[in-house]
């Protein structure tokens, strides 16, 4: 039933998935914990700009890439300074955008669950000698891991799911762009509705498997802090 | 007192209301991404002329066929190939008979940099990106690979290939800059006759097969005068003088 073209759709959209999610935990934990921490006036301007992709339509965000990503856009600029190739209509690219548009999802269960958590474990743990660092690693880390799977589980199915802002820049490439989103989108396109239905009957059962694997998980933890597109 | 004011007020807002323009009947309209800026033209002639409204949505023909099939209330559709309107009269989903060619689109190869000879900078390889509608879904993209294949480039430059869901994508891709050159519908990049922008190639006729474009009636339009009446305008000279300046034929 899946043809070629749908495995190597199927991979790429794994793959990217798989790097999103790492980037945006390695991006989204000190910035989730700056939020929780921080004092500065700042902090609803960061914010505010981490949840745009909430609530902009995709075409909006993958306009504004499309052009920034372009040769006289500040990406395109940036790129052409250092001697690299531009980043739409390549993997490279996508990961950029999918980083930007999936951030909400990784951020705010991680800022719910540092926040759930308090100040008073620090406090203890500064009182028995443990140095920043070390109560980021040995206490925040994890007390608030249920927030980060919660994330990591969130920030890559939204990354599977992602559709518009791929469409706009990726230039629908095999094994770049072309994403299981895009393939079924074509399948349509060109009435071949069996390909579409099976594609898209796996996107169905993965999505739900995993919003369930996730329910499940947090009715065990009620701390979690898991808003699903909510803000916190 | 009150009541003459109120006699006044009334008077002012039927004057307001009968200066808007009146419509006869209106029909919904389902058109082909490429046929984007001659159909604003010729739904505001045909407003004029005959006091019809031309409801205009545009998108993919496949878009549109599905959505066709599936109950969209569309009652004229202009699709960007033959195959899809021929399908909907088979299904008995459009008018039989009621179908004809209403243009016939000219392929060009265009760079939104102006003063480049595109031609050459295909046949160079002297370009990051080439920008071609989906070959599989638009006429469009099937005739640029057609025309690929002709000049013996299209393994050569297939790396290259960025593809658009739709001919309107693909000009979108070339005209940001994102693309060098880009296969696009002469229409998109022609205004009363000449080249706007940028620099462009137009394909000879001979390199692919003539992407022709028909119109048909639906179902839903049938008895509406408005849509019998767009049909008939869409074949008169004045719609063929405008089509014509933007790059079109008859075929």
């Amino acid at each position: 039933m899946l043809s070629a073209a749908d495995l190597t759709a199927i991979w790429l959209t794994l793959k990217l998935a798989t790097v999103v999610t790492l980037l945006l935990l390695l991006l989204g934990i000190p910035l989730a914990w700056w939020l929780t921490r921080t004092q500065s006036r700042w902090k609803s301007t960061v914010s505010a700009v981490i949840a745009l992709p909430l609530v902009l339509p995709p075409t909006v965000l993958g306009f504004y890439l499309l052009v920034a990503m372009g040769p006289d856009g500040p990406l395109g600029r940036l790129m052409t300074a250092l001697g690299l190739e531009l980043l739409s209509f390549s993997f490279t690219g996508l990961v950029v955008a999918s980083v930007i548009y999936s951030l909400p999802f990784v951020v705010q269960p991680v800022q719910n669950a540092m926040q759930a958590m308090g100040t008073r474990p620090l406090e203890v743990a500064a009182s028995l000698g443990a140095g920043a660092c070390d109560r980021f690693f040995t206490v925040v880390l994890p007390l608030s891991s249920p927030g980060i799977l919660t994330a990591a589980i969130l920030g890559f199915a939204h990354t599977v799911g992602e559709f518009g802002v791929v469409l706009m820049i990726g230039g629908n490439i095999p094994g770049a762009t072309r994403v299981i989103s895009v393939q079924i989108y074509d399948h349509v396109e060109a009435l071949e509705y069996g390909h579409a239905h099976t594609l898209a009957g796996i996107m169905l059962l993965f999505s739900f498997a995993v919003l369930f694997a996730l329910y499940t998980f947090n009715g065990r933890r009620r701390h979690a802090g898991l808003s699903v597109g909510g803000l916190p | 007192m009150l009541l003459t004011r109120l006699k006044q007020t009334l008077i002012a807002i039927s004057a307001t209301l009968m200066a808007l323009p009146l419509y006869a009947d209106e029909v919904m309209v389902a058109v082909a991404s490429n046929f984007t800026a001659p159909m604003q033209e010729i739904a505001a002639a045909f407003a004029q002329k005959t006091g019809h409204k031309a409801t205009l949505s545009f998108g993919s023909s496949g878009k549109f066929l599905a959505q066709i099939q599936n109950g969209a209330p569309f009652e004229v559709f202009l699709s960007a190939d033959q195959a899809k309107p021929v399908k909907l009269e088979q299904a008995g989903t459009a008018v039989a008979g009621s179908r004809f060619t209403y243009a016939q689109g000219t392929l060009a190869l265009w760079s939104a940099s102006a003063g480049l000879d595109p031609q050459a900078l295909l046949q160079s390889g002297d370009f990051n990106k080439v920008a071609l509608a989906n070959p599989k879904l638009a006429p469009y993209g099937a005739a640029a690979v057609q025309t690929l294949e002709k000049l013996g480039l299209a393994e050569k430059t297939r790396s290259h290939w960025v593809m658009g869901e739709n001919i309107s994508q693909t000009w979108q891709f070339a005209s940001t800059g994102n693309a060098k050159i880009g296969f696009v519908a002469l229409s998109q990049i022609m205004k009363n006759g000449a080249v706007t922008s940028g620099s462009a190639w137009l394909i000879p006729a001979t390199y692919y097969q003539p992407i022709r474009q028909d119109a048909v009636l639906l179902k839903k339009g049938e008895g509406n005068a408005a849509a019998a009446a767009l049909l008939e305008y869409l074949q008169s000279d004045e719609v063929n003088a405008v089509i014509t300046r933007y790059g079109y034929s008859r075929g």
